[in-house]
């Protein structure tokens, strides 16, 4: 590469549409490091994203990218980065969009491992229809009208899923640390199959009190590639731990293996033709 | 093929008019009634003649009773006739199911084994004649031997079917291990003087034939159409076409995943398409009800995609094995928002592969998604044809190959398609949305760029020329039949007895549903009076469609009924008769 791209140059000129202080800015910064980290020509990188406010976040951007619809991601990403696994796919959404409407894909992608990134923006709400209660929201936040004695249900734990569902590398980092969150992904991108971080992203308007993260999160997962010592690790975790928790040896989805020689689909068909 | 001398036929008033034969053959589980089917059919077949084979099951999963439903012809045929000529039980197992499936009439003969028991009252009462013969016992001369090739050699002798060319299918079927069992069997059956004697002349026309499905069919549409990734859920009645492309892609190398379901499958074609890659899948009604979210993000974000519905009975999970043409009104209407796209319909099993190659290249040309509205009856019947011709697949995808700084994913172009940027293009970065969006594909809720590609969607499938592809018409006259996909078969065969009758009847089978081909469809209605929309379904979907989006030159009446029989052309010959001549309104003047 004859000149050195900067994370300015993966911006685009797209005003955001987020509410100033949204943790989503953060996210936004570390990627574009990220992407300035391995100098990747923005023309071979696609951003996939589904439905909410952390989903706009393509159009922030220079690559090419796809907004899809509510929940779909993962499998919008899965397609592409199968269809052409010399493109760099990186996949984000709302923890609404990823462990509620989308919640089953995200097993199945963890499953596959098909080669891509996948962030979750999570602020433990609904950010866009304006602040229902979320799967990672707790169980007593009342601050819903829609649930306004609070969610009756345990929150979700999507570290735990991950691992339970094959993911073989999963983090959790936080907005407010954009330098981290960047040097997260670069590992994420240069790892070969499915990775996932959880970002812990303050949603300023809905849940105000997230501005207190900075002050609780603290970064302490020691990465393991033992999947029963990272479960281990889980069971009294408090949610606000960061860093790398699991990475497990690299054994990408390698799809069919293509027959030796190409043949003509229609020769089983032909009367008399055997086969 | 010589005639067979032993028995002349007696003047035969039959099931079938001359020269095709309907056969049914039918047995419990493991019987290995789809095998002798599968068997007679590729003898015939080899033997020069035309035929089709449908199957039916009972209920159970596995096992269970099962029939085999051939048609058998001297000259190509498509769909199914009115009565079986010939019915043949392995055993009675529970024939009373298939009774309003094996129409049987006084002329039918049925073949049972000896062994079997009583000939069940409902075979009795259609009249048949009925003759019990040895079959389980002849076949037991032979260790392991099965009544079921026994069966097989009495068929070809009564068919007058080259023994070499039986054997032939039957080495072609079997493994080494139990080939010689296999024809050590069928001699036995062939041995044996038949019990009746039904040759049909073969055909004397040359050229490679093929026995083909119409899942496999629209499979090959598929790959001939370009298409090189496919996302699958399993759904009765099209998991077999994905099976087949799963068989068929890496040779071509194409991508296939299982995805988890029909919401990841559509959505997975789309992430595909968007790289660039011509995407498909198939499905049935509840996953095509799944996937309309995403069909109108195809349309929104105008990356093409193909989406094969073989429709099944509905509504729900209806009658999974059986046919019925009940998702029209869905796949034409089921989007929300104004989502126009592109619906077609195959006309018959062979016609699979023409249609389903023909949406892919409108899709791709179009960038819209395609819905082929196939059926059971299409993708599961095997069908002998003639080698369909080949037709070169255009790339079609209009691409932008140097994008600048000043590239615009969705520009007002005259025709509509803007020229698209596919990942890995160098300047041709954009973020496809399905949010409204401007030019540049940026969200925007301004009245103007609403309008602006609302129009551009709509008018990049309205201006399209479509050819003489839209659909088939053929005789003339003031009375014309409106038809579509499957029924079409059963339509034709019956006009066809009606012109030999002597009536002048047109037949409009219509292949493009949506855009629907509006002054096409005028056009071939000229110098109509009356006309009457034929499909298989309870309310009469496609009539309705006609009615609702324009003024046509004469009026036009509904015949529809639903599944699970398959329309037959006898009732429709009753039915279109009437329609056709005694119509209430016929004096009225055409506007
Ligand atoms: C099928 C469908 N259902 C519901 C919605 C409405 N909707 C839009 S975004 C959203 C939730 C967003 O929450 P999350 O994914 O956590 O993203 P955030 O806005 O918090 O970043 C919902 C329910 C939709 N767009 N589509
Ligand atoms: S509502 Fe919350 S998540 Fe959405 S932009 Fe505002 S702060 Fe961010
Ligand atoms: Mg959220």
């Amino acid at each position: 590469m004859s000149e050195t791209l900067t994370a300015r140059d993966y911006k685009s000129d797209v005003h955001p549409v987020w509410c100033p202080g949204c943790g989503d800015f953060g996210i936004l910064n570390a990627l574009t490091k990220a992407l300035a980290a391995r100098q990747q020509p923005p023309e071979r990188v696609a951003l996939i994203s589904g439905i909410g406010c952390s989903s706009r976040l393509p159009a922030y951007m220079t690559p090419y990218g796809f907004h899809g619809v509510h929940g779909r991601v993962l499998p919008m990403a899965t397609g592409l980065a199968v269809a052409r696994p010399d493109l760099t796919v990186i996949a984000m959404g709302g923890d609404g969009d990823g462990f509620s409407i989308g919640g089953n894909h995200f097993m199945h992608a963890c499953r596959r491992n098909v080669n891509m990134v996948y962030l979750v923006m999570d602020n433990a709400v609904y950010g866009m229809t304006k602040g229902q209660a979320s799967p990672t929201t707790q169980t007593d936040w009342t601050g819903s009208k829609l649930t306004p004695t609070g969610t009756h249900m345990p929150a979700f734990r999507p570290l735990e899923i991950a691992l339970a569902s094959g993911c073989a590398f999963v983090a959790r980092e936080f907005s407010g640390n954009p330098n981290g969150l960047a040097q997260r992904i670069v590992e994420a991108l240069d790892y070969p199959g499915f990775t996932f971080i959880q970002v812990l992203s303050p949603c300023i308007t809905y849940r105000p009190e997230q501005m207190g993260y900075k002050k609780i999160v603290h970064e302490d997962f020691e990465p393991t590639s033992i999947r029963t010592e990272a479960m281990a690790r889980l069971l009294d975790d408090d949610g606000m731990t960061t860093g790398l928790l699991f990475r497990a040896p690299p054994a990408p989805w390698q799809g069919d293996p293509a027959p030796e020689a190409h043949r003509a689909p229609e020769r089983a068909l032909v009367v008399g033709g055997g086969a | 093929m010589t005639t067979h001398a032993a028995a002349q036929p007696p003047p035969h008033s039959g099931c079938s008019p001359a020269g095709t034969l309907s056969i049914a053959i039918s047995g419990s589980g493991g019987a290995g009634v789809m095998t002798v089917g599968e068997l007679l059919l590729d003898a015939a077949a080899r033997a020069g003649l035309y035929g089709r084979m449908g199957r039916t099951f009972g209920p159970q999963i596995r096992g269970g009773e099962a029939a085999a439903l051939l048609r058998l012809s001297s000259t190509p045929i498509e769909g199914v006739g009115d009565a079986y000529d010939l019915l043949v039980a392995l055993d009675w197992g529970n024939i009373d199911r298939f009774a309003d499936e094996i129409p049987l009439s006084p002329d039918s003969q049925v073949l049972f084994d000896d062994k079997a028991g009583e000939v069940p009252p409902v075979v009795v009462a259609s009249g048949a004649n009925c003759r019990g013969l040895p079959l389980s016992e002849t076949a037991r001369a032979v260790r392991g031997g099965r009544p079921n090739l026994v069966v097989l050699g009495l068929l070809a002798g009564a068919l007058d079917l080259p023994a070499a060319l039986v054997r032939e299918a039957v080495r072609a079927r079997f493994g080494e291990r139990s080939v010689e069992t296999a024809l050590a069997v069928l001699e036995l059956g062939l041995a044996t003087e038949p019990p009746l004697s039904r040759p049909l002349s073969p055909s004397r026309a040359a050229g490679v034939r093929w026995n083909v499905s119409g899942n496999q069919a629209a499979g090959l549409g598929a790959l001939r159409g370009g298409i090189r990734f496919v996302a699958a859920y399993p759904i009765t009645p099209a998991t077999d076409l994905l099976e087949w492309l799963a068989e068929e892609l890496p040779a071509a190398d194409g991508d296939l995943v299982q995805a988890e379901d029909e919401l990841a499958a559509v959505n997975m074609c789309i992430g595909a398409s968007f790289g660039g890659v011509p995407s498909l899948t198939a499905t049935s009604g509840p996953g095509l009800a799944l996937m309309l979210e995403a069909i109108g993000l195809s349309v929104a974000s105008e990356t093409p995609i193909v989406v094969v519905d073989v429709m099944r009975g509905g509504p729900s999970t209806g009658i999974p094995t059986k046919s019925e043409q009940t998702d029209l009104d869905i796949a034409v209407n089921g989007l929300h928002g104004e989502a126009p796209h592109l619906v077609l319909a195959p006309l018959g099993v062979a016609d699979c592969l023409f249609t389903t190659q023909w949406s892919v290249e409108l899709a791709e040309a179009l960038q819209a998604p395609a819905i082929v509205l196939s059926d059971q009856s299409l993708a599961q019947s095997r069908l002998i044809v003639d080698e369909p011709p080949t037709r070169s697949s255009p790339a079609t995808r209009r691409c932008a190959e140097s994008p600048g700084a000043d590239y615009r994913r969705y520009a007002i172009t005259d025709d509509g398609v803007s020229p698209m940027a596919i990942p890995g293009t160098p300047g041709g970065m954009y973020v496809a949305d399905g949010l409204t969006h401007d030019v540049r594909g940026r969200p925007s809720s301004r009245s103007a760029d609403h309008r602006a590609q609302l129009d551009k969607r709509r008018d990049k499938l309205t201006g399209f020329d479509f050819g003489a592809a839209w659909g088939e018409v053929d005789g003339d006259g003031a009375a014309a039949v409106i038809t579509w996909g499957s029924s079409t078969a059963a339509v034709r065969e019956a006009v066809d007895r009606l012109r030999a009758a002597g009536c002048a009847v047109r037949c409009i089978a219509l292949r493009l549903i949506s855009p629907l081909p509006i002054d096409a469809l005028r056009g071939a209605l000229a110098g109509v009076e009356r006309a009457v929309v034929v499909e298989h379904n309870h309310s009469g979907q496609l009539h309705r469609l006609l009615r609702a989006n324009a003024d046509w030159p004469c009026p036009l009446t509904a015949w529809h009924r639903p599944g699970p029989l398959p329309l037959r052309p006898g009732e429709l010959v009753a039915a279109l008769s009437e329609a056709l001549d005694a119509r209430p309104n016929r004096e009225e003047t055409p506007a």
